[in-house]
């Protein structure tokens, strides 16, 4: 089964369970008064449930013909060892990191970290340029947001602050 | 309203507000390049300094222009690294950002730039011309229509995004509608889907699922496929920064026609710069000649100047409503018409007979911005094309960097920038099965006012009777569903020509 099949059941499942939420517990909430209302907060879920769970039988039962014309993946799954998945692994577990960090490690310094490693993970060695920009730009950003803008951006690390 | 308008010009061309519109070009322009800072938010922070310079007409003139800077701005994220920040240059990366990686990115910056000038200029024109008698149609359209209204904008990009899979692009477009419905809704007043989660109580962030979509996946491309990087995008070659004779014919009539449109869908309140720009994009390409409507999506300046027009003569129109009936149609005109109400001006009906200088000024600054703004970004679009010449290695970490910021600034929430991660993961997996992302987008976008207008015209019809009550709304979605089924009539046939072709040989 080609992956766009595969999708096309794990959002059929989605929407079954979308569905089954919209249909069988949300109105058990529902306080008497609204049960008057033409509208419930149930029923616009409800129809795209259904609509979802159809279109997406649709494409797992391969009604859908791919037309002539149609364009070629962008991935030549053919060329997948070619690819640089690890690295692309590894900058996801940066980010996460990075979202981990931002609070206790402060702006600057997890902003500098994320952006010196995930360099040097694509293969940067001018560590005297990269450093410098990086807190360049992790400075500059933070002045901009914080300073200029007045949205609050804790700095430090937090038993520093 | 000759006087009015030599009042307006004389106001507007004065030494120091001329400096105004220059610096509020600039820090728009700058500033909106950041993912996540939008034309709203931008205008937010000026309003203290626009207040305290004290003189309505010098403060609102300020405001333009960094209203006009913000929204060139954003089309500049859109299409120089596939980041929309604001949902209104969605459309815009569509085409934007496959003209940068054919190595046309000043191109691209240019059409952006001439389109938004026209658009605005044209749409200032047009306001200035019939905004007493557009007030009063725009009161005609109910939710009924609003909600009919969407249906077809959404129908009419799920029919085109799919390159021919209509299946797939509506069910991206469903999967949009079911993201939309996560959170507390401004109609019940009570969490839905939020499985206990209480970082989903106030829904998705929009910011968070655009870089999703488009910024990460373009990204994570760049870094699993280096020869990508390569192929000409990144080279920062910018020596085709001049529009061909044969794009600027191809384009002018598509920026009359969106300019026009795009002014039109502005002056209903509640629709504005976002539907105009997708409904803009979608009916230049069903109206296009069909060895054209195959490069939308892969680099038409077609596909870029439509979305670009119609944002911005929306962005003009929107101040109808305003102007004239004191309504804010969109959130950034709410967020002027607060900076109009702290400088003492009362925009509504009588602010034309009251005040005539404040709205001439007003519009005149506009058309000053867009002028001021095109002669600005032109000399500048090499430098700011030349992003694209850092090297890989930098550029794919300050890609992901402002990713990052753009979904924390809006929420300072850290869990939005996991869920940064989530969706990305998801959006990757989508685009290499050739799913398409952008119904998703507009499918959240849309979703939440959808579901508004939907639930008060049920609540108002007392059930699904508003849909033959009201023609217009039937009209509507007729269209909606005609823009959907025929696609896949005309697929058919196409097979059905070949099969015989086939036959026949």
């Amino acid at each position: 089964m080609a992956l766009d099949r595969w999708i096309a059941l794990v959002i059929l499942a989605v929407s079954l369970m979308y569905g089954y939420t919209a249909f069988f517990m949300m109105d058990a909430g529902l306080p008497p008064f609204m049960r008057f209302n033409p509208i419930w907060p149930s029923t616009f879920p409800k129809i795209i449930a259904v609509g979802a769970a159809i279109t997406s039988l649709v494409i797992l039962l391969g009604f859908e013909k791919k037309p002539a014309d149609a364009d070629e993946g962008e991935i030549d799954f053919s060329r997948l060892g070619d690819y640089n998945i690890g690295q692309a692994v590894f900058l996801l577990v940066l980010m996460v990191a990075y979202a981990l960090l931002l609070r206790p490690a402060g702006f600057l310094l997890s902003t500098l970290l994320f952006l010196v490693v995930a360099a040097a993970l694509l293969g940067e060695r001018r560590f005297y340029i990269l450093v410098p920009v990086a807190a360049a730009a992790a400075g500059g950003v933070w002045y901009l947001v914080q300073q200029t803008l007045g949205i609050y951006l804790s700095p430090l690390p937090t038993f520093l602050s | 309203m000759l006087d009015g308008i030599w009042v307006g010009l004389s106001t507007a061309f004065s030494f120091s507000n001329l400096l105004m519109v220059i610096g509020g070009c600039l820090i728009g322009t700058f500033i909106g390049m950041l993912p996540g800072l939008g034309p709203m938010s931008i205008i937010a922070i000026m309003i203290p300094v626009a207040i305290s310079i004290g003189d309505p007409s010098a403060a609102l003139i300020l405001l333009a222009g960094v209203y006009y800077g913000a929204i060139f701005g954003g089309s500049t994220s859109s299409i120089l690294i596939n980041a929309p920040g604001v949902a209104s240059t969605v459309a815009t990366s569509f085409d934007g950002y496959p003209l940068t990686r054919q190595g046309k990115a000043g191109k691209a910056l240019t059409v952006a730039a001439i389109s938004s000038f026209a658009g605005g200029s044209i749409g200032a024109i047009l306001l200035m011309i019939f905004a007493p008698a557009l007030a009063s149609v725009a009161l005609l359209f109910h939710s009924a229509e609003y909600f009919a209204l969407m249906v077809v904008g959404l129908s009419a990009i799920a029919a085109f995004a799919g390159s021919g899979q209509v299946g797939k692009a509506l069910l991206m477009t469903l999967v949009g509608l079911m993201m939309a419905t996560v959170g507390e809704g401004a109609l019940f007043n009570q969490p839905r889907f939020t499985m206990g989660i209480l970082d989903l109580q106030s829904g998705f962030g929009f910011i968070t699922l655009a870089m999703a979509m488009f910024a990460l996946p373009e990204a994570l491309f760049l870094v699993l496929d280096p020869s990508r990087s390569n192929s000409g995008g990144s080279s920062g070659d910018i020596k085709d920064l001049r529009i061909t004779k044969e794009e600027a014919k191809k384009i002018t009539p598509v920026i009359g026609r969106q300019s026009i449109q795009g002014f039109l869908i502005g002056v209903l309140p509640g629709a504005g710069a976002t539907i105009a720009s997708f409904l803009g994009y979608a009916v230049e390409r069903n109206i296009a000649p069909k060895e054209e409507q195959k490069e939308f999506g892969k680099g038409s300046v077609k596909g870029l100047a439509a979305p670009e027009a119609a944002n911005n003569a929306a962005c003009t129109g929107s101040f109808v409503p305003l102007l004239t009936l004191g309504i804010p149609g969109s959130g950034t005109t709410a967020i002027l018409l607060g900076a109009l109400i702290a400088l003492n001006v009362s925009p509504g009906p009588r602010l034309m007979v009251d005040q005539p200088e404040i709205f001439w000024s007003v519009i005149i600054s506009m058309y000053v911005g867009n002028v001021i703004l095109l002669i600005l970004n032109l000399p500048l679009i090499p430098y700011i094309a030349k992003v694209l010449a850092v090297p890989r290695n930098f550029l794919i970490p300050f890609i992901l960097f402002f990713t990052l910021m753009g979904a924390y600034i809006g929420q300072n929430n850290a869990t939005e920038l996991l869920m940064l991660v989530g969706f990305g993961v998801c959006a990757t997996l989508l685009r290499f099965a050739n799913y398409p992302l952008a119904p998703l987008l507009i499918g959240f976008i849309l979703g939440s006012m959808l579901e508004d207008n939907f639930s008060r015209s049920m609540q108002l019809y007392d059930g699904i009777g508003f849909i033959l009550e009201r023609p217009m709304t039937m009209g509507l979605l007729v269209l909606a569903v005609v823009l959907v089924v025929l696609p896949l009539i005309r697929a058919r046939r196409v097979r059905k020509q070949e099969l015989q072709a086939a036959e026949s040989d």
